[in-house]
């Protein structure tokens, strides 16, 4: 290999001006890869025609495909490392907000969205445009292959790279019949004409090659059909309560051209029940270890015919041609507000959400219809609670965690509330966050002369300040979010991928090569010839060629008194061969080292050795 | 509201696994030395190897002309790089079967004899190593096993068992080549070298109590998933090897070729002289990687297959996912590299190492320095 990097070396036997013709029709191409730019004729020639020919030449070129493999993977690199819009917007806005300076530019370079930036596109696109315009023309090429025969034996058999030859007494007739036989047996494509035999095995590689690289497209059509005809939609659905698949029922919906309201598969579940199972002891203490969501379904529109399902982190419920994913899941502390007048205002559950592994949980309980505080008419108001679910709480505040959960189960729960009076805003129409109060026109409760606060068990109560009633905190529910998607091209993708490692094990696994018999009535006796040519990288030709050899010699035996290991009956150093060595396919890679035993000095013949030395 | 015990973990069998990690160390460590003193001792007879083996081929090959009437033999010629030839010779005994294949090597391509080149003490070092890398692959195979047994499940849930598997296929790697007749024991001192750096690393800096999984990581994929990436990370790692040092004896051989003393990195001649030639320790790279892409892929699509399950969108960009494509496309440059003109060789060698460093920072970088879904290997 350590020869090679002269640039103007060609690998695939490509034509060579200074070779032989009956040569270049042997060793044509194993390959179907395009031919190598040689520097020479880089030059593009004049006018818009030929500098558009030239530039599409060079794109599909595999020079230029290598340079858009290795950008391609230098334009994954950011994505990874700094956050991204798709994955994960809150990050996002906490880094621009730490890195005001950075944050334009890296807007304007699309950082945040690297994966659909226009940048890391055009490599994409000008890789499978390149990918395009490489591929048909191969498979193209690769079919006249299959249609034509394989090519005749070269005259110098002796310059291919791997050769062996023998006398016998056999007739040459006998011996090319015997070839033919022989070879057809090991399923070789054959053809034998004017005394020789050629043949050829190994299509299968180029076929998966192109198996490969088309399956490369089914991928890429698969992603495109998944993000214009495929959405997800999220929903946190509390114990007990359930979800039907119209958008209104969405607490969040990302949709796309043809995924819209309409396209909405009639089905729904009700959340029975869902339950948790921690770590609980050792260092792991609270990690979780199990999650399940017990629910019961129904598709169409009869959701009285309802099946039981379980749902878990890697077994949606497939339904309707949706799936339905467990995402999270939380607590929701269940109050009960009365007012002055000791009528229920508020009663139920709110969701919290949590904020650390152990679900300490925040959120904010919404009394807008709280209406006065003695329940006659009046001045209205509204209350806020913004609180902290602590499922297993400590005994006491700590002076640095406050009332940080210990372990996510609900072992011995609390509710931590404040208390705020005013105008929550929700009335105004804008759309809030459920689990934050809006505090710009409330006013938080004093009592005894401190802000009004209150660490509540189950079943505990609260007597609010300045006569605005009581709070009972009754219990929790869980609830759990799903994410609700639909992906079409998933098969495609999943069908695309199988075929493209098939593709690939055909392509890297399998060797193309090519052998020839010849036998040739020399002064009274048979000369056996056989050479054989393999893509690179092959090391099985010269054990294949000898095995085939050796059973050619059943009916060619060799003649006990010829010369172990003649030249072949024409010159191996024939004029104009200057380039032969390298010009040939592989020529740089055909020993298998690894087995060799033995360093054993012997040259061959007057070989090529010389020509180099 | 439930609240259920987590299935018991086994105590008692965990530590067991950390007493076997510890001893499989010991004895790797053994071998290490043992290794070292092979390539030590070595080299005193490297030289007058070769011209034995040389004679010794000769006389071989006399022998094998004077083969018994109706014996069928062949001798294939096969041109190389150089512009040297080798030959194959393959004798097929009349009546039998058996065939006997020889096969010899001419000109400047000679492989190296080996670490021990011909000291017989150093011979004797080396077999002591492999003895000793057996042992070790044993123990440390009781390691991985007790493990998974502690937790009944498959040991590769985070980054600690993640490491005592990829330690322990590349071991065993690269006793399956041994086993299978094949002279890779220059390949033991990189291998026992690695396998003790990544149980070091394990031990102390990715250590995880033996415990059950997250949820995420209850599924089936995990097992085909996962092993599959570690048998990639094993092959990725052994053809890492042979990249570099075929990048190191090219250097080495275009060296002596000029006619100059010494060796790359200040190391000594004799120690380059035994290992494979460049051009054998470039096709063994080129044939790991090329072998182990399709499961690379795989291992990519399984992944997907899993994310699909889990987070219901089999590609989301995350990090780990991102690296995995990041090394899939800088392995399938390479592979394009070698059918390229003007970048075989060592060009197409740049490109293995990187492809293999982005396997790395996909394994350790993207585990400790970068968050994303992924996150639950165990560590920091
Ligand atoms: C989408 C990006 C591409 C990927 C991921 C890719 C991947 C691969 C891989 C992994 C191989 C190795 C299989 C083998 O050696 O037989 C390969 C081979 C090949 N690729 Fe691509 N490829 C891509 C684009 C292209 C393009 C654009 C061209 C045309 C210019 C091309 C032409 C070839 C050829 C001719 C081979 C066969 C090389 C040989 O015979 O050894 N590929 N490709």
């Amino acid at each position: 290999m350590s020869n090679t990097d002269t640039g103007s070396t060609t690998d695939t036997g490509s034509p060579d001006p200074r070779r032989p013709l009956d040569d270049e029709a042997a060793a044509e191409r194993l390959s179907t890869a395009p031919v190598e730019e040689r520097p020479d004729d880089a030059a593009p020639a004049f006018g818009v025609l030929g500098w558009l020919r030239w530039t599409w030449r060079q794109l599909t070129s595999m020079r230029v495909a290598l340079i858009l493999l290795f950008l391609l993977s230098l334009a994954a690199v950011p994505g990874s490392l700094i956050p991204q819009t798709s994955a994960n917007a809150l990050r996002v806005a906490q880094w621009k907000a730490d890195h005001p300076g950075l944050a334009p530019l890296y807007e304007r370079l699309q950082l945040f969205d690297v994966y659909s930036s226009v940048w890391f596109s055009a490599v994409y696109i000008l890789l499978f445009v390149s990918l395009a315009g490489c591929i048909v023309p191969r498979t193209w090429q690769f079919a006249g292959v299959l249609r034509s025969r394989p090519p005749a034996a070269p005259r110098t058999l002796s310059r291919m790279p791997v050769y062996a030859t023998w006398r016998t007494a056999a007739d040459p007739q006998q011996v090319t019949a015997a070839a033919e036989r022989l070879l057809r047996g090991r399923r070789f494509r054959v053809h034998a004409s004017g005394g020789a035999v050629a043949a050829e095995k190994g299509y299968l590689r180029e076929v998966g090659n192109l198996l490969f690289h088309i399956s490369l497209f089914g991928l890429l059509v698969a992603m495109a059909w998944g993000s214009v005809g495929g959405g997800q939609g999220g929903k946190l659905v509390l114990e007990g309560q359930g979800f039907s698949n119209t958008m209104t029922q969405y607490d969040d919906f990302q949709g796309a051209p043809f995924y819209g309201a309409d396209q909405l598969e009639p089905f729904g579940f009700k959340l029975d029940g869902f339950s948790a199972t921690y770590q609980t002891r050792g260092d792991q203490l609270g990690t979780p270890r199990d999650f399940t969501a017990r629910i019961r379904y129904w598709t169409g529109t009869d959701s009285s015919r309802l099946h039981k399902g379980a749902i878990k982190v890697n077994e949606p419920l497939e339904v309707a041609g949706s799936k339905v994913y467990l995402i999270g899941h939380g607590y929701s502390p269940v109050v009960t507000v009365r007012n002055g007048r000791g009528d229920v205002v508020f009663h139920g559950p709110t969701p919290f959400l949590p904020q650390d592994n152990n679900l300490t949980s925040t959120g904010a309980i919404k009394v807008g219809d709280y209406g006065t505080r003695d329940g006659k008419p009046g001045r209205k108001v509204q209350l806020g609670f913004s609180g902290i679910f602590s499922p297993t709480a400590p005994v006491k505040a700590d002076p640095l965690t406050g009332w940080n959960s210990l372990f996510p189960a609900a072992a011995d729960p609390k509710l931590i509330l404040t208390a705020w009076a005013g105008d929550l805003g929700t009335d105004a129409g804008i759309p809030q966050n459920v689990y934050q109060l809006d505090t710009s026109h409330m006013k938080q409760l004093r009592q005894d002369g401190d802000l009004a606060r209150a660490a509540l068990k189950p079943g505990q109560g609260w007597k609010l300040p300045d006569g605005y009633g009581t709070l009972t905190f009754d219990g929790y529910q869980q609830w759990a979010s799903f994410t609700i998607a639909h992906r079409p091209g998933n098969a495609v993708a999943l069908g695309s991928a199988v075929l493209a490692v098939l593709g690939l094990i055909g392509s890297l696994l399998i060797q193309r090569r090519r052998v020839w018999v010849r036998a040739s009535a020399v002064g009274g006796a048979t000369v056996v010839e056989t050479a054989g040519l393999a893509r690179s990288e092959s090391a099985r030709i010269a054990e294949e060629l000898a095995e085939l050899a050796v059973a050619l010699q059943d009916d060619a035996p060799a003649a006990e008194d010829g010369p172990q290991d003649p030249d072949g009956p024409q010159d191996r150093n024939g004029p104009g061969d200057r380039d032969g060595a390298e010009d040939r396919d592989g020529a740089e890679d055909r020993n298998d080292a690894g087995t060799r035993e033995h360093a054993e000095a012997r040259p061959h013949g007057s070989g090529t050795t010389e020509e180099r030395g | 509201m439930t609240v259920v015990l987590a299935t018991a973990v086994n105590e008692h069998l965990a530590n067991i696994s950390n007493y076997l990690i510890y001893s499989a160390m010991a004895v790797y460590l053994l071998a290490m030395l043992a290794h070292c003193f092979e390539w030590t001792f070595g080299s005193r007879g490297a030289v007058a190897r070769r011209s034995a083996e040389q004679g010794g081929s000769l006389a071989e090959a006399a022998a094998a002309a004077a083969r018994p009437a109706g014996a069928r033999k062949v001798t294939v010629t096969v041109a190389s790089a150089g512009g040297g030839t080798t030959t194959l010779t393959r004798t097929a005994l009349a009546g039998e079967g058996a065939a006997v294949v020889t096969s010899g090597r001419g000109g400047d391509e000679a492989d190296g004899p080996g670490a021990a080149g011909t000291d017989e003490q150093a011979d004797l070092l080396g077999r002591m190593a492999v003895s000793l890398t057996v042992l070790g692959a044993l123990v440390h195979f009781g390691g991985v096993l007790t493990r998974g047994l502690s937790v009944t499940r498959w040991p590769w849930g985070n980054m600690y068992e993640f490491s005592c598997a990829l330690a322990l296929t590349a071991v065993l790697a690269y006793l399956g080549l041994l086993a299978a007749g094949k002279k890779v024991r220059w390949l033991g001192l990189p291998v026992v070298l690695s396998a003790l750096l990544t149980l070091g690393l394990a031990v102390t800096v990715l250590y995880t109590d033996s415990e059950q999984l997250v949820p995420a990581l209850h599924s089936y994929w995990l097992a085909i998933h996962v092993s599959a990436a570690i048998v990639c990370g094993g092959a990725f790692y052994a053809a890492f090897v042979a990249t570099a040092l075929y990048l190191l004896k090219d250097a080495y051989e275009k060296r002596a070729a000029a006619g100059k003393d010494g060796g790359p990195l200040g190391v000594a001649p004799s120690v380059w002289r035994r290992l494979p030639a460049a051009g054998t320790l470039d096709k063994l790279a080129y044939r790991i990687n090329a072998v182990i892409f399709p499961l690379w892929t795989f291992t990519i699509i399984a992944g997907a297959i899993w994310a699909e399950k889990a987070w219901g969108r089999y590609w989301e960009w995350d990090p780990k996912e991102t690296w995995s494509f990041i090394t899939w496309v800088a392995y399938a440059a390479y592979l394009h590299a070698r059918a390229t003109a003007g970048w075989k060789g060592r060009k197409a060698a740049y490109l293995a190492l990187l492809a293999f460093a982005c396997f790395l920072f996909n394994y350790y970088g993207v585990n400790i320095f970068v968050t994303g879904k992924h996150s639950y290997a165990g560590v920091g």
